[in-house]
């Protein structure tokens, strides 16, 4: 049998692989076939019949989303079977079939969220008929309660089930379920209880009507009346794409683009909802203490202000960049301050320990996010993908589910939404991996993946971490010619982004921890709200920053700045990936981009930096013509380039494998920024969270 | 259908199954490999109902869940999905009450009248806690229409009078007696037997063969046929059917032509031949096991005869065949003179092949 299937699609002929459904195939020779229940990343369910085609011979229509190519038979004399996506036939077909789906669907468009973006909208105008012949009451169906982020308006759903499979296949929570039967069929969850899974939010992408709707977004605005403005998200490190829809200079909603590279097409609930953070707890003026409270002060004032507290020596300054900083200001800071001669810098957590030898391929995550598709094996050392980079765990799950992926973990026991075997609480888990089983088939594998999470790296014997897995990496063959197995899982968006930069101690710098232990006299932070702030003393703080957090409070004089909707900035995500923001929405207030306000105090502090716009800037970044540099090219994972970096041995490695436990290093999922503590939304979500102590029956 | 939800205040906050029960749950459970156990949710359910005073809770279908690793919405599905896993308390006898067609013309509304004055609206429990009922579709007893099913009993051929004497006796806690309320065994007929009276239809001595249908005359060992046994007539038939009458309409079969007479035309001679001198003549194009068999019973066995036709004789032939000229237009004589002579025909060398099945000998 040959791996290709001859079909004659509109009097076209196309060839097509056996197991390619009859909608792909379609679709292939062109064909436009409208569809509600299918979904190209979820399983096929068949029940909408809106993607019926006519199979010449055939008795009825055929739903083509269930039809394998490979199972259909030829005509009599042997030729092609002949489909048609046209013509009356089908077009009757997709008549009656709409006709029933409008039944007991409501006549609510005018007041559907949904309305301007929905599928039945689209699709009845396009294949239904004008008017109604049914003259019987409609069904009627409560509205289910699921959390504070999806809206029900139960009444308009027509049981695709789109979200029940997303819930079981992609989420992992098999918490969306389709109840009764029949005419009292309906969607809920068990008992009404919230939806749990990070990555709910994607129902309501996933539903072909207005049944699912976001719920903060909830009668905020028209689809047609937002600017839309494709960008790039930082809730997490892994970047994925985002569209940022804005109306006048508010952001109303957070959608995800497709990159198949890097979120295929989710998102998460924090990336998603998180914006309504974007519009509370915002700096939109300079401040200054004065006798213990902060007024709002002038440019002018707060730039005195701040050339008088970094007039101290220069090694009594300590400079800590937060996790949401963009490389720009990342670069502009470190510029300004090395001219001072500050050495004490550092963009990284406190205690920990990479970044600092200038090989990039130890501090990126080398096996890329699209690359664990490929593996077989994967190891995760202190990382949990499920809180740190959500998106990315589904996935792992998919790739578990479907490729038969073996997963391993170190680190504090959590349900990842797969079956993976646990292996040990703490680092020495790492030195006798190779003994156990799964380190066995790990060396034996043929694509073995070790990915390391910052919370093993932060701890004493992070450096040890380091250099022990990327050993363990090189010796199970995790690292050859075309796979570079071995990466850092990241969780926080500006950190690779600041380490390509140099933002870590110069020479005898201090690092985070030691500028934060009490000892400087002046601490500058960049939006660094995540570290202990408790032990800075009387040291002065200038606060960079967009939002009134941790470091705000502390602050003695506060700079504003963008935040990511409001600039074009770019980000570097844990592969390595160079990306760029784009400016949705102008700053609030007198906020200006953070590389701005450096050159602009670099000029009072009398060491003018050498770029006046932020193209020069990232001119100066990119490097002289001819020269490449990590910002050369925008848009590409390293990979496999680094395999040669890769195989070097670290050197430093020091202090020995303790049996410390790693730790969570996401306390909490929905609390993890400045922007995300500012959000009401993302506050529900984590009370909920925080409150669901009685976990659903294993799955 | 009205919508079923759980009735979670009654439900309560536990649940257990009782300690007689769990070998029925390792019994069912059993039957399923290990990853494959939730196959055993719908008798876990229903065991769980049987141990919930006839209804599902949802600690109940909780506590299935936790015991099949189920995630709860898979169990919530599958438990709303079934009207017979019932989401509200019942009374201790419970009752179904068929409505389906056949009891519906037999008096099942009726019934519903009763039931709705003697306990109240469908799945209401009487305030002793005693009776509950509910409407549901076939049980599957239409020959006893109408009937009720009472927990695990049939209650049939019901009337008024006798469902509210059954409900007034279960109201009073008297047991009442299960099956048709009217003179019948099960679904035997009404006030006793009427027909198939005759003992000896059982005691099996109408079983005896009288005479094997298949076996030679005169080897025949037939047993002594009882007089008893003997069909005094034929059996009786189908009076009414029309007795196919022979009419020379042409289109008979050849069977009843053997006695044609008047036919146009002059009758082949007929020869006598041994079998070896025969002539396979279904290696004529047009000729078949069929044909073969008619003109030998003419006295046709060999090519030269058929060669040997003259215009009359394939008149007569074809008359007697009913096929009016197709001798003509098969060439069956052209045919006969090729094979007669030695040759072959293009269809011939097909037929010695085995390419031919029509030409095939029946007994193949």
């Amino acid at each position: 049998m040959s791996d290709t299937f001859k079909l004659n699609i509109d009097g076209k002929d196309i060839e097509v692989p056996r197991h390619y459904t009859l909608m792909q195939a379609c679709e292939e020779a062109g064909a436009e076939i409208p569809r509600f229940c299918y979904h190209e990343r979820l399983s096929v369910a068949g029940n909408c019949r809106m993607c019926l085609v006519e199979w010449e011979g055939a008795p009825k229509p055929i739903a083509s989303c269930a039809q394998t190519v490979g199972d259909m038979r030829p005509n009599r004399d042997g030729s092609a079977p002949n489909i048609r996506t046209k013509g009356d036939y089908v077009d009757k077909a997709r008549n009656g079939v709409m006709e029933f789906l409008l039944i007991n669907h409501p006549l609510d468009c005018p007041i559907c969220d949904q309305g301007g973006e929905c599928d039945l909208q689209d699709q009845a105008m396009a294949y239904g008929r004008a008017g109604s012949r049914y003259e019987e009451n409609k069904r009627a169906v409560e509205d289910k309660y699921m959390g504070p982020l999806v809206k029900t308006i139960m009444t308009r759903c027509i049981q695709c089930t789109r979200c029940v499979r997303f819930s079981a296949e992609v989420a992992g929570v098999e918490e969306l379920g389709m109840i009764s039967r029949g005419e009292g069929a309906e969607i809920t969850t068990y008992l009404e209880k919230s939806l749990t899974s990070e990555l709910s939010g994607n129902v309501i992408d996933l539903c072909p009507v207005g049944a699912l709707t976001s719920k903060p977004y909830a009668f905020n605005a028209r689809p047609w009346e937002l600017r839309k403005t494709s960008s790039i998200d930082v809730m997490d490190a892994m970047g994925a794409s985002i569209r940022v829809d804005a109306k006048g200079d508010g952001v109303m909603r957070i959608l995800p683009e497709t990159n198949e590279e890097i979120n295929e097409e989710w998102l998460s609930d924090k990336s998603r909802f998180v914006w309504d953070g974007l519009a509370r707890q915002r700096l939109d003026k300079p401040y200054i203490r004065e006798n213990g409270r902060l007024r709002a002060a002038t440019w002018g004032e707060a730039f005195a202000a701040a050339k008088e507290a970094l007039s101290v020596s220069a090694d009594k300054i300590g400079v800590v960049a937060g996790d949401l900083i963009e490389v720009e200001q990342a670069k502009a800071a470190l510029d300004l301050f090395r001219a001072l001669g500050v050495n004490s810098t550092d963009c990284r957590p406190a205690g920990a320990k990479y970044g600092t030898d200038g090989v990039r391929e130890r501090y990126i995550l080398n096996g890329t996010l699209a690359g664990v598709e490929e593996a077989d094996m994967l190891l995760l050392v202190g990382a949990n993908p499920r809180v740190e980079a959500a998106v990315w765990n589904a996935r792992i799950r998919k790739t578990w589910l479907w490729a038969d992926l073996k997963v391993g973990r170190i680190g504090e026991a959590a349900d990842l939404t797969y079956d993976h075997e646990w292996l040990g609480q703490g680092a020495d888990a790492l030195t006798n991996v190779r003994d156990t089983d799964f380190g066995k088939a790990l060396a034996s594998a043929e694509r073995p993946m070790i990915v390391v999470g910052e919370g093993a790296l932060c701890g004493e014997d992070g450096e040890a971490v380091l250099a022990s897995a990327l050993k363990l990496a090189n010796e199970v063959g995790a690292i050859k010619e075309d796979w570079a197995g071995f990466g850092v899982l990241h969780n926080a968006a500006g950190r690779v982004g600041a380490l390509d930069v140099g933002f870590v101690p110069a020479d005898d710098g201090a690092d985070t921890a030691a500028i934060l232990s009490g000892g400087m006299e002046t601490v500058v932070l960049l939006g660094a709200d995540e570290v202990d702030l408790s032990s800075l003393g009387d040291s002065k703080v200038i606060y960079v920053g967009s939002h009134g957090d941790a470091g705000a409070a502390r602050a003695d004089i506060i700079l504003p700045s963008a935040a990511y909707t409001e600039m074009a900035a770019t980000y570097v995500n844990t592969e390595g990936r160079v990306q760029m923001t784009s400016r949705a929405v102008q700053p609030k207030g007198e906020a200006r981009e953070g590389w701005a306000i450096f050159r602009a105090l670099s000029d009072v502090m009398g060491k003018t930096l050498a770029y006046d716009t932020a193209d020069a800037l990232r001119g100066v970044l990119r490097g002289a013509e001819g020269e490449s540099t990590v910002f050369s090219g925008l848009g590409f994972a390293p990979g496999v380039r680094g395999i040669e970096a890769l195989k070097q041995p670290m050197t430093s490695a020091s202090a020995a494998l303790t049996s410390v436990s790693f730790g969570a290093v996401v306390d909490d999922f929905y609390m993890t920024n400045p922007i995300a503590r500012a959000s009401k939304t993302m506050a529900e979500c984590s009370a909920l969270a925080s409150a669901l102590d009685t976990p659903v029956a294993a799955e | 259908m009205a919508l079923r939800r759980f009735d979670l205040e009654a439900g309560g906050d536990t649940f257990a199954f009782k300690p007689e029960t769990e070998e029925k749950i390792a019994f069912w459970r059993g039957k399923y490999p290990a990853e494959k156990q939730r196959s055993a949710v719908i008798p876990l359910l229903w065991l769980a109902q049987k141990d919930n005073a006839g209804w599902l809770s949802e600690p109940a279908m909780r506590e299935v869940a936790d015991r099949l690793e189920m995630p709860y919405i898979r169990v919530y599905e599958v438990a709303t999905f079934y009207t017979m896993f019932r989401l509200q308390p019942v009374g201790k006898y419970h009752i179904q009450l068929c409505g389906t067609t056949p009891c519906q013309l037999r008096g099942a509304d009726r019934l519903k009248d009763v039931c709705k004055t003697e306990i109240g609206n469908p799945m209401y429990v009487t305030d002793d806690g005693r009776l509950s009922w509910e409407e549901v579709e076939c049980l599957g007893a239409c020959v006893n229409a109408p009937m009720v099913q009472i927990n695990d009993d049939y209650y049939e051929d019901l009337t008024e009078d006798s469902l509210q004497e059954i409900i007034g006796k279960l109201k009073n806690g008297v047991e009442a007696q299960a099956g048709p309320q009217v003179d019948r065994i099960n679904s035997a007929p009404e006030g006793g037997t009427a027909i198939l009276t005759d003992p000896a239809l059982f005691d099996g001595s109408r079983n005896e063969v009288s005479r094997l249908p298949n076996l030679a005359e005169d080897k025949a060992e037939a047993p002594e046929a009882s007089s008893a046994a003997k069909p005094e007539e034929a059996a009786p038939t189908n009076t009414k059917r029309e007795v196919p009458k022979d009419s020379n309409t042409g289109k008979t079969t050849l069977i009843s032509n053997k006695e044609k007479e008047n036919l146009a035309g002059e009758r082949p001679e007929t020869v006598e031949v041994t079998a070896e001198e025969q002539d396979d003549l279904k290696r004529i194009k047009g000729i078949g096991p069929k044909n073969e068999d008619a003109l030998n019973e003419l006295g046709v066995f060999t090519f030269k005869q058929i060669a040997a036709w003259t215009p009359e004789n394939v008149d007569w032939v074809e008359d007697y065949m009913s096929f009016p000229g197709r001798i003509e237009r098969e060439g069956w004589i052209g045919q006969a003179k090729t094979l007669a002579e030695g040759g072959e025909t293009e269809f011939s060398k097909r037929v010695d092949a085995g390419d031919v099945p029509s030409s095939q000998d029946d007994e193949d």
